[in-house]
């Protein structure tokens, strides 16, 4: 069941983002923009845990979780560390994605050539 | 030449884009990565005995490299075509504008070249994302639901 409520919600995400970036004259760019605020907004509310319970990998997939991931950590770090923390825990659960793309990406682009 | 003939031949002459078809495209990948992330997440909690917080730290990383990988490998640029935002949207579209901006600018050496303009598509990302995560736990924090 959870692989359908996976498939479903990314699924819809993907679409809403399509219809936008096919609408409007929007780069991709601006949409992942508009979908990491969209995923700190939810956040807020405690919204966006609830449908990771929900639809699992398929709620972490997307850009939206990135942005969940940043006000999650602030709000933990505030818990734990005080005001301070809001600076302190931003990167706390993102830094791997964040390093691991940087990381991937420098030595891949050390060994391949730029293919047109 | 008049200004409604002008645009009469503009628009015959832009391509068409089906919105319909485009939409249903990405909700079909899209959902595809989504299962894929949730077989990943089984996969490493079932068979590698991994607590489902570092799981899904794995499963990024897994899908990460392999969309750098598949950048490399030169066909990612094409599904990104066909597929739009159904892979743009995903964690994959991260990795590959970070990917191919290394690549692009790797001739232009390598702090100058990469280390300026890795981040050059992907940043954006990163920014917009810190600044609006800080202005909401701000808001959440002094209406008082912390």
């Amino acid at each position: 069941m959870i692989y359908f409520n996976s498939f479903i919600f990314a699924g819809l995400v993907c679409a809403i983002a399509q219809f936008i970036l096919s609408k409007t004259k929007l780069t991709p760019g601006h949409v992942t923009v508009i979908f990491v605020c969209l995923g700190a907004f939810l956040d807020i509310f405690n919204i966006y845990d609830k449908l990771i319970l929900w639809a699992g990998g398929g709620a972490l997939v997307p850009i939206t979780s990135f942005g969940h991931m940043l006000t999650h950590g602030e709000i933990a770090g505030y818990e734990t560390e005080g005001f301070m923390g809001i600076l302190g825990g931003t990167f706390n659960l993102t830094s791997a994605g964040i390093t691991a793309a940087i990381v991937v990406s420098f030595f891949l682009a050390l060994i391949f050539k730029p293919k047109d | 030449m008049e200004k409604t003939k002008y645009k009469n031949i503009v628009d015959k002459n832009t391509p068409k884009e089906n919105t319909f078809y485009d939409c249903l495209v990405a909700f079909v990948t899209g959902g595809l990565m989504g299962i894929l992330a949730e077989i990943l997440i089984e996969f490493y909690q079932n068979l590698l005995d991994i607590p489902f917080k570092s799981a899904t730290v794995c499963m990024l990383v897994t899908l990460i490299t392999l969309s750098c990988l598949f950048t490399c490998f030169g066909f990612f640029d094409k599904w990104v075509n066909f597929c739009k935002c159904g892979l743009i949207i995903p964690i994959t579209g991260f990795a590959h504008a970070t990917m191919s901006a290394a690549l692009e600018y790797r001739k232009e050496g390598l702090v100058t070249g990469i280390g300026a303009n890795m981040l050059k598509l992907s940043g954006a990302v990163i920014i917009f994302g810190v600044v609006s995560s800080w202005l909401f736990s701000i808001i959440r924090l002094v209406v008082g639901l912390a």
